[in-house]
């Protein structure tokens, strides 16, 4: 394996790993800062891909269909949180699972019914198709830079909203006491809703930006929705910075674990038995980060509320 | 007094239909259980099933052999275990002459065994579980598809007819995975360059398409069903690497993933006992007739579907609709005396379909949108690779 391949490797589990962050970003949202176990946002993910499919077809255009998409999300998100989240806030975590768990089987339901079951397709628009060699002589497709890119700007726009807006001073204030928050006046309710939809809106721009290179259909976002929890366990629940930096470790570990793991173990191990378990155990290793992240740091590498 | 009236009225109505319905009691209708996946996010495959079914049937004019048909659809939900509850109600309860359908191995390997020993004959429309054409081979057992191996083996025989000198593989890591590499590796003389087990359900693959540019090989061969499969080409498109290594596949481009995937799998290759454009006339009205009155193109898993009635009606004819007859309906079925849509094929001694095997490849259509077309055959009468496991004789 050459060293080229693993810098390539690398650039695919930062590509990966900012794709991550775009989901785990709403959810270390909702769960760090309203408390709440919310499955649902896999389906919101789907909803997003769905959406930008259907805006794609009736628009013609990508770009518009993704920028129609993310207000669309956003609506869904609170009609969700007012219809049936809302109530859940003050239950313990066993009925919010069992509820959002319940949500998932309607969102996957509600797809079937409205777009059939059969998978969709909207394509890499023309204008991000090509390839740029960020490692000479390696093409490396735009879209995934695309991607990186889109990434980068929801990190940067959150930073803003929760450090330097007077929404994210009220998000971080409730995040540490709810009650005295509500004491001064501050409608929570509000604010909850806002940001579920907030949460909801990044999840479904993931789900849109996965669209193109990903099969969008009815369950695509489970898998993600549990990456995402091991993103979140990482980074500290409810921190966005940690979210990031745990997104990015995710991908690296994942991504060049699973292209180095079985080659390295081919050098003990005979090459049928080093095939089978390499990616076993390849696939292990995000939970092994993040069980030894757990043991050292039950908070994650960067706890919101104590920070 | 009113309801005096309308009771009586209601009585009279209830003699007349007993008595009109008289004759037809004389004759026995013939019960199918039809056994696939209609819910979750599998539910395209019992879709496309029943819909190939009911055309069948359609064709037949409402009867098989001459009886009254009851198809009964029971929903697998894709889960062995649902699977068997549905497949004993419809034994127990319902009493069917037939249990068919099936899609997934697991399911089949959980449902056949107390079917088949219960006396019920069974027929998949899809499921080719290994075991099923050996050691679990059974006298009431039929397929009207194939045995898993068969597809990739002829994947593997069309690489080094194609003299392709070497290959980079990619399966799922799962016993189906393995399978397929293993019955590919049956036929294709080449070298193996690289094989990566990939995860199951995984859905980005740029790791994997990045070990491929730099092994450099002549040719891949994937196995990724499903939403695997659209993942995976969407990103080998994206890639660029379409344009320089050819690639092969096996069970992951067919009418039902085509249309999600696109472009992306122009000028691939893949293998198939059946093609949408094979010329017979039976075929060419079901491709007709499926895409007038469905809208969509048929697949395979249509086509298996489809032929489960003219093959059942041809049983049901030779014993005269005594459904009690099981040797003789058993019988018939292994004379495979039907009009197949894809031509005609005979049965292994283990019942396992012997049949051409053809070269697929997708191109863009007439109309823009890309196809599958049928690109001469890669076996004659093709057998499949577990006949000796089998001690069933007849």
């Amino acid at each position: 394996m050459s060293f080229l391949l693993i810098v390539e490797q690398t650039l695919n589990g930062i590509q990966f790993g900012v794709f991550l962050f775009l989901i785990s970003a709403g959810l270390t949202l909702v769960f760090g800062i309203m408390n709440m176990v919310n499955l649902t946002h896999g389906s919101l993910y789907m909803m997003g891909a769905y959406y930008a499919f259907a805006l794609t077809n009736l628009t013609g255009s990508f770009y518009l269909a993704i920028l129609l998409m993310i207000p669309a999300a956003l609506v869904t998100g609170i009609v969700l949180e007012l219809v049936a989240l809302r109530t859940l806030y003050s239950r313990d975590h066993l009925d919010q699972v069992l509820a959002t768990f319940g949500l998932i089987l309607f969102f996957n339901e509600l797809v079937r019914l409205v777009w059939g079951p059969e998978n969709k397709r909207f394509d890499i628009p023309q204008s991000l198709s090509g390839h740029v060699e960020i490692i000479p002589g390696i093409p490396y497709p735009e879209y995934r830079v695309a991607i990186i890119a889109v990434g980068l700007l929801v990190a940067v726009f959150l930073y803003f909203l929760i450090a330097r807006t007077r929404i994210g001073m009220l998000v971080r204030a409730g995040a540490s006491n709810r009650m005295m928050v509500g004491a001064l006046g501050v409608n929570i309710r509000l604010l909850y809703t806002v940001i579920f939809g907030i949460g909801a809106a990044l999840a479904g721009l993931a789900g849109g930006m996965a669209g193109p290179i990903l099969s969008v259909g009815t369950g695509m976002g489970e898998g993600m929705l549990i990456l995402a929890f091991v993103v979140i366990v990482i980074g500290g629940i409810g921190s966005i910075r940690g979210a990031l930096v745990a997104s990015v470790l995710v991908g690296i570990v994942e991504t060049v674990g699973r292209s180095t793991v079985p080659i390295l173990l081919q050098g003990f191990l005979s090459r049928d038995v080093a095939n089978t378990a390499g990616p076993a155990l390849a696939s292990m290793l995000i939970y092994v980060v993040m069980a030894a992240v757990l043991f050292f740091r039950p908070q994650g590498l960067f706890p919101a509320r104590t920070g | 007094m009113i309801r005096t009236l309308t009771c009586s009225a209601s009585a009279l109505a209830l003699f007349a239909a007993v008595l009109a319905g008289t004759p037809a009691a004389a004759q026995e209708t013939l019960k199918i259980g039809f056994i696939n996946t209609f819910s979750g996010d599998r539910a395209i495959f019992g879709k496309q099933q029943k819909d190939a079914l009911e055309l069948a049937l359609q064709h037949l004019g409402g009867k098989v052999g001459g009886l009254p048909v009851e198809i009964i659809y029971a929903d697998d939900q894709g889960k062995p275990d649902v699977g068997r509850q549905e497949s004993d109600k419809l034994v127990q309860k319902d009493r069917v002459h037939f249990v068919t359908g099936i899609i997934w191995s697991n399911v089949l390997l959980a449902v056949a065994r107390p079917v088949t020993r219960a006396g019920v004959i069974m027929i998949t429309t899809n499921a080719g579980a290994s075991p099923m054409s050996g050691k679990e081979c059974h006298p009431n057992f039929f397929t009207t598809s194939w045995n898993n191996d068969t597809i990739p083996e002829g994947v593997g025989k069309l690489m080094t007819d194609d003299k392709v000198e070497n290959s980079f593989m990619l399966a799922p890591n799962y016993q189906a995975g393995k399978d397929m590499i293993t019955g590919l590796q049956r036929f294709y003389k080449g070298q193996a360059v690289g094989q990566i087990l990939t995860k199951l359900d995984q859905s980005d693959f740029q790791a994997e398409l990045s070990q491929i540019r730099a092994a450099n090989p002549k040719s891949v061969f994937i196995f990724q069903p499903g939403g695997m499969g659209i993942s995976f080409l969407k990103q080998w498109a994206a890639s660029g690497l379409a344009d320089k290594i050819p690639l092969y596949s096996a069970f992951t481009v067919d009418a039902v993933t085509l249309p999600a995937i696109g472009d992306a799998a122009l000028g691939t290759f893949h293998t198939m006992y059946w093609a949408a454009d094979l010329k017979n006339p039976q075929n060419e009205r079901f491709v007709k007739d499926f895409m007038a009155k469905y809208n969509y193109e048929p697949s395979n898993y249509s086509a298996q579907a489809y032929d489960l009635l003219p093959w059942l009606e041809s049983a049901v004819k030779e014993v005269k609709g005594n459904l009690a007859d099981k040797d003789g309906i058993r019988n018939a079925l292994r004379k495979v005396n039907y009009a197949s849509i894809r031509g005609p094929y005979k049965l292994n001694q283990n019942h396992t379909p012997i049949q051409n095997i053809y070269k697929l490849e997708v191109i863009k259509g007439p109309d823009g949108k890309s196809k599958i077309v049928s690109r001469g055959t890669v076996f004659e009468n093709h057998k499949d690779s577990y006949g000796a496991e089998c001690d069933m004789k007849w």
